[in-house]
């Protein structure tokens, strides 16, 4: 490949500063970025489906599906998508890849699908995909935008899965559908309820504002600015 | 000897003489005949309880402010009301790991997170009710039959269930009064109501030990009257009105004043001085629409028993009344102030 490419194609293969691989990318939507835990976005699935494990856990599949393939997408196409009509572009784009993961749900549990619900096609509208496609994938290249949605992906799947953990063992006193505890275990309804999403969610970002608050307060006077943002 | 006499500093310049820890000892004092006859009535399994949700508030309220650096959370007696009012209200032979559960949440939740006490936004004890009752719906609706003939020598197995167990009721069990009424037309007969020879939440039972509690506080001006008699006063208009246009689908009033917790919520818990309006009109109004919540829940409601969740409902909208209602300021014009 020549040094600079040129025309429509222009940074399709380009790779950000420092690694190649644009692993940093990739790592800062696990923690520093998260989407669940630190930007607080995508709350309607947080909170909908995370009652039990596995519907996290297919919550975050499918999310972090649509969330790779849009990405991709968005990125490759974003020198010809003309700048009035890129909402409506990205939109279809999302819908085109939420429509795969609806089918392919459906075709490996249907169980899962009825779960789920009505929250697969709101996967559409959910603020990370589209946040990502607008901030991310529409100003960097191909391989940095797969990265970036991989780890948003990642990080959505991560922190659906310890609200599901938690609420599924203290509601139903199973994980993953396999009980853990003998018939005699108590359930606490109250976590199966939507109010119980907001009592591990608070519970949650408490630990990880604590942890980063503790973080904070461990680095020199300087450098405190930067952990901030 | 001058700068001894003149003091000069910011308002207020006239201050009452009770202070805080005063006045929450003497809730207190007003509420140990009703735990006492709680005790009474219910026999050790409700001792227990109350000894289990005294000590989860405790305990919380003092952890929880060791642990960002308060000194002395405890001298102001005001979670030992959180942990006695919390005991009271719920069934006697509640397994003791789910009082202590709600114990933690009531302090935890209710109270702590808001900022400590002059801060909670909710009445703290029904707070840790409202999520037993969403957590173990089943335990808190089954009722202990009252003065059973061993109370005092058998404690009932549900109560000393092991943590995140389901508790086994090996007891005789009591539909309260509210729920005969609900769901099989029964009423109860007014004087027993009123000197709880019925079943219920332990604190619940006795109207008459706590009228006499709340008119204790009155008398010494601790609490503000006008909350307790619109909020009563509410509930029997409306339940004689409606009684009186159809006796067989609405019960009478003087059944709904006695009956559940109506009597214990309205004079120990819609009076929380934090999370009740300010201004005698808006207390009156605060009084008011609680009565009428209960009203509602408990005859078109699912639920038999509405008290919580109205007082609930009521300390959330406490601080619009107080944004509504304001008193006139001296020398200003008689309008409604415009927020």
């Amino acid at each position: 490949m020549e040094s600079k490419p040129k025309g429509k194609l222009a940074g399709f293969f380009h790779f950000p500063q420092g690694d190649g691989l644009s692993t940093d990318e990739f790592i800062k939507g696990l923690w520093r970025e998260n989407p669940v835990l630190v930007q607080v976005l995508g709350m309607c699935p947080t909170l909908a489906v995370t009652n039990s494990a596995i519907n996290a856990m297919a919550m975050g599949l499918a999310t972090l599906f649509v969330l790779v393939m849009s990405n991709i997408l968005v990125s490759s196409l974003r020198n010809v998508i003309p700048k009035q009509v890129r909402i409506a572009t990205y939109i279809l784009i999302i819908a085109t890849f939420v429509t795969v993961a609806d089918y392919v749900i459906q075709a490996i549990s249907l169980d899962v699908h009825k779960a789920l619900g009505a929250f697969i096609p709101l996967i559409v509208v959910n603020c990370i995909i589209l946040g990502r496609a607008e901030a991310f994938a529409s100003k960097n290249g191909v391989w940095a935008s797969f990265m970036d949605g991989l780890g948003m992906g990642v990080g959505f799947t991560f922190a659906l899965l310890l609200l599901g953990f938690i609420r599924e063992i203290l509601g139903s006193g199973s994980l993953f559908g396999i009980s853990l505890f003998a018939d005699s275990f108590q359930d606490w309804v109250i976590m199966i309820l939507p109010s119980g999403g907001f009592f591990a969610l608070a519970g949650w970002l408490l630990l990880f504002n604590g942890l980063k608050l503790r973080k904070k307060q461990a680095q020199p006077e300087q450098t405190r600015e930067e952990v901030l943002i | 000897m001058f700068k001894k006499t003149l003091h000069i500093g910011t308002s207020p310049h006239i201050i009452g003489g009770s202070s805080t820890d005063q006045i929450m000892r003497n809730v207190v004092f007003a509420l140990l005949p009703v735990a006492a006859f709680a005790v009474y009535t219910f026999g050790l399994s409700a001792l227990l309880l109350l000894i289990t949700a005294l000590a989860s508030c405790l305990l919380t309220e003092y952890f929880l402010n060791r642990w960002i650096g308060k000194s002395s959370p405890l001298s102001d007696w005001s979670v030992t009301i959180t942990g006695l009012l919390y005991g009271l209200t719920l069934p006697p032979h509640l397994p003791l790991w789910m009082v202590f559960v709600g114990g933690v949440i009531a302090v935890a939740l209710g109270k702590f997170i808001f900022g400590g006490l002059g801060y909670n936004v909710f009445n703290p004890a029904l707070v840790g009710r409202a999520f037993i009752q969403a957590a173990f719906p089943v335990a808190i609706t089954t009722w202990m039959a009252p003065f059973l003939p061993d109370r005092f020598s058998h404690i009932p197995g549900s109560t000393l269930t092991l943590p995140f167990l389901k508790p086994v009721y090996d007891i005789t069990s009591g539909a309260t009064p509210l729920s005969l009424m609900k769901f099989e037309h029964h009423t109860t007969d007014t004087y027993n109501l009123l000197m709880g020879m019925t079943s219920g939440s332990t604190g619940e039972t006795s109207a008459l030990l706590i009228l006499l509690g709340g008119l204790y506080l009155i008398a010494r001006k601790m609490m503000n009257w006008r909350i307790p008699v619109a909020l009563l006063g509410t509930v029997y208009l409306i339940s004689t009105v409606l009684h009186w246009s159809n006796p067989d689908i609405y019960p009478g009033g003087l059944f709904m004043l006695f009956s559940g917790g109506l009597m214990l919520g309205a004079v120990f818990m819609a009076t929380d001085m934090v999370a009740s309006p300010i201004t005698p009109l808006g207390a009156t109004v605060y009084g008011i629409i609680i009565g009428i919540m209960i009203y509602v829940i408990r005859v078109w409601g699912g639920l038999p028993e509405g008290v919580m969740y109205a007082i609930l409902f009521g300390n959330a909208v406490s601080p619009h009344i107080d944004n509504f209602i304001r008193p006139r300021v001296y020398g200003t014009g008689k309008q409604w102030s415009k927020s």
